[in-house]
């Protein structure tokens, strides 16, 4: 089958492309070109009229709960890549805290064939770094890899044994596996569910300081030297951090990190009321952090951002602050909350394709991906920068509804989302649109 | 009377006026005869219902609630953690619709989580008083404070207020900072550095300075109010011993010289004799204890009345909330 996308602007950092006029031909699953739209191409080929959106190799998210195995309830790998392909995320990578934890090629291969039952987005495993998670025993790493793994990771539950974490870098070098950490130093964030500052002084909630994110930081920065391992950090939230990140950078050290929407489009002020829909970990922070992950997406020291899709069910986040659990869904706001930053001018249109796809791609070394040079994978986010939209939880495609931007005006969206060459996903409103678009649509 | 407090819920001072905060007072002091009269009983809520929900231990608040729904004729039902259906798996939320569908015209909770009022006045219909919820706030014992400094020193306003102990984990400071700055009080507050974190100064734009030195705070007080310092602090490392706490940060007679002549010392209760307070002072002139006890009935009669009985006029409440839902 060959699709070709049409008349698009395109923008793919990893070719230098970023210009409009392109069509895009995809067959087979795969990127057979990019030409001019003057250029002839195959007469069988479906044509999909991009004119005046922005086409971008598909978007990659490193930092998503899937919940399945054990907590299908909340989620499920189905409904999950329903919503991530609804957001514009052509990929998705699934952290191992499900039950039973993903730390067996066993779990890694259940997980691989759900997804590829739902035949919606990529889901690419990231196995656990010890065993259970529990922070005692190295997991499996090798095997998992050789099950499809791209990353380890014990996020949720911080490795607060350095010597762990220091074992596991050296061990992950030998498959060069990427580890992501959740950094967050346990004895200082212990019982804390919010940022440590003047709200959660007023609300009377136990704080989790930004120090304690920043000490894993700076830690497993020095790890990173030691081992020289490939070290990502996942949804940076405090500017010690992302100091950290960029001092590592400059040393030449494998070290990169994600940063999550909610985290730059929302304060710690936000908790004012005990929404349980502001609960995530790390916190929603400061004014001045907030700031920092701004600065550190401008300026390239962060690589990636990621949502930190977390559903939980209702019923969970109807319980007292204190008892709630951590985290928000993402997988459907990420990319309009991302094109507020564009449109603020606090980062251009390659920037974006740069940290939802190339860099993403390249962290994990997902090969063929994050691209659109010839032979890559026909993965496609196609995106308006200039829809205006609300955010309808009650339409959304995950399972759970906990998110706190629920009615939030956006600006900018994907409006389909195409796997291996395949349609996985298509906007309402922009299939009616574009009909009319296609009909006057004269190829030269 | 004229009502100048539309609100549904009493959930905090922090959201309350000046204005308002003076008429809960105003309105309090009317009460407070009733208490001193033979019958103590006024037909106010007759017919009404309050439900005191506490899911923590408490004696004082409790039974002063409780004894200011009777005064005015309301029946008042307590409901604490240990009889109740949270022990079989309920959430809070479940356990207060449920009495809610009993129809009361009040629910008083007391929490031991930081939030749990706020989220019961969200989800529920009934008007919602809190009477403690952890770190947060205690907005009626902050009013009887506030009425006893009144009734000794005639005003809040221009008033020098210390006030000493572990300020961080306390709901009776927070109210307290709230009210008194917002009345024109000036609040020093001490403590451990661990217990008194640098930048609690930061709670309220004005009013209010950290001390390390209790006797800094202390220096020209003319309200002294001394915190309970609760036996758990040690056991997480906040302070060495109760020994070493009752030396340093404990109240003795000598630093009352620090305070103006006239000043009175108060405690919200339980007290910790020897440890936070030297019985001396406890017992001593200058100590208003027991009159805050008694305040509290009045202040907790104010606020049912007018949340519980006086916005019979003022059905407006009820729709809004239900739009808000």
């Amino acid at each position: 089958m060959k699709t070709l996308i049409a008349n698009g602007y395109l923008i793919d950092p990893s070719q230098g492309i970023n210009t409009g006029g392109k069509n895009l031909l995809l067959e087979k699953g795969r990127v057979a070109g990019v030409f001019n739209r003057d250029e002839p191409w195959p007469e069988d080929a479906e044509v999909f009229d991009a004119t005046g959106l922005l086409v971008a190799p598909g978007f990659i998210d490193m930092h998503v709960h899937l919940r399945e195995p054990g907590q299908e309830y909340k989620e499920t790998i189905a409904s999950g890549a329903a919503a991530a392909v609804a957001g514009g995320w052509t990929s998705i990578c699934a952290m191992p805290n499900t039950d039973p934890v993903n730390d067996s090629p066993a779990v890694t291969r259940f997980v691989i064939e759900q997804a590829q039952r739902a035949g919606l987005a990529n889901v690419f495993p990231i196995g656990a770094l010890t065993k259970g998670s529990g922070g005692r025993e190295l997991a499996e790493m090798g095997e998992m890899k050789a099950a499809g793994i791209v990353a380890v990771s014990d996020d949720g539950k911080p490795v607060g044994s350095s010597e762990m974490m220091r074992r596991a870098m050296e061990y992950a070098t030998g498959f060069d596996l990427t580890i992501i950490d959740h950094c967050q130093e346990p004895s200082l964030s212990k019982n804390g569910v919010m940022h440590e500052g003047r709200w959660s002084l007023i609300l009377g909630l136990k704080g989790m300081p930004a120090a304690a994110e920043e000490v894993d930081a700076v830690r497993d920065c020095v790890l990173a030297k030691l081992t020289n391992a490939r070290v990502h950090l996942a949804h940076v939230s405090t500017r010690g951090a992302l100091d950290a990140v960029r001092r590592a950078k400059e040393l030449g050290l494998r070290v990169s990190c994600e940063v999550a929407p909610h985290h730059w489009t929302l304060t710690d002020e936000a908790v004012s009321d005990y929404d349980t829909n502001t609960k995530m970990s790390p916190p929603l922070r400061s004014r001045d952090h907030v700031g920092a992950l701004l600065e550190g997406l401008r300026d390239g020291t962060v690589d990636a951002i990621a949502t930190d899709h977390a559903p939980h069910h209702a019923d969970e986040k109807a319980l007292e602050f204190d008892q709630a659990p951590f985290g928000i869904t993402g997988l459907e706001t990420a990319v309009g909350l991302a094109f507020e930053l564009v449109h603020q001018g606090v980062f251009d249109l390659e920037r974006l394709v740069e940290l939802c796809s190339t860099n993403p791609a390249r962290i994990f070394s997902l090969a063929d991906r994050g691209t659109l040079r010839p032979g890559a994978w026909g993965d496609v986010t196609i995106l308006d920068p200039d829809y205006e939209w609300i955010f309808d939880v009650a339409r959304s495609k995950s399972k759970s509804r906990n998110t706190p931007f629920s009615g939030r005006k956006m600006k900018g969206a994907a409006v389909a989302a195409i796997v291996a060459g395949r349609v996985a996903y298509l906007h309402p409103e922009f299939t009616r649109t574009t009909a009319a678009r296609h009909q006057n649509y004269q190829p030269k | 009377m004229k009502v100048s407090f539309n609100r549904r819920h009493l959930l905090g001072i922090r959201d309350l006026s000046a204005g308002e905060i003076t008429h809960l007072l105003d309105t309090a002091e009317t009460f407070r005869d009733v208490s001193r009269r033979e019958i103590k009983k006024v037909p106010a809520l007759r017919g009404r219902t309050v439900i005191n929900l506490f899911f923590e231990p408490s004696t004082r608040t409790r039974t002063s609630f409780e004894i200011a729904a009777k005064r005015l004729s309301a029946d008042a039902i307590n409901i604490s953690v240990s009889t109740s259906s949270v022990s079989k798996g309920e959430t809070l939320l479940d356990t207060a619709r449920n009495l809610e569908a009993m129809a009361p015209d009040c629910i008083v909770v007391r929490h031991s989580m930081a939030g749990a009022p706020n989220h019961l006045a969200r989800m529920c219909n009934a008007p919602i008083v809190n009477a403690g919820d952890g770190s947060h706030e205690h907005p009626t014992q902050a009013l009887l404070d506030a009425l006893t400094i009144r009734e000794y020193k005639g005003r809040i306003e221009g008033l020098n207020v210390a006030i000493i102990g572990d300020i961080l984990h306390s709901r009776v400071a927070r109210s307290n900072i709230y009210l008194l700055t917002k009345l024109g009080a000036n609040v020093r507050v001490s403590g451990p550095g661990t217990l008194v974190p640098a930048d609690f100064g930061e709670l309220v734009e004005q009013g209010l300075r950290v001390e390390r030195k209790i006797e800094d705070a202390i220096e020209g007080a003319d309200v002294v109010m001394i915190l309970r310092i609760q036996r758990e602090r040690q056991d997480a490392a906040f302070f060495p011993s109760m020994r070493e706490y009752a030396v340093h940060y404990g109240l003795h007679v000598e630093h009352l010289e620090r305070a103006t002549t006239e000043a009175i010392v108060m405690h919200p209760g339980p007290m910790n004799r020897g440890i936070e307070i030297s019985s001396e002072i406890a017992d001593g002139s200058r100590s208003l204890i027991l009159d805050q006890v008694t305040n509290g009935v009045a202040v907790r009669m104010a606020v049912l009345y007018l949340l519980a009985g006086a916005h019979d006029a003022d059905s407006g409440g009820k729709e809004q909330k239900e739009t808000q839902l």
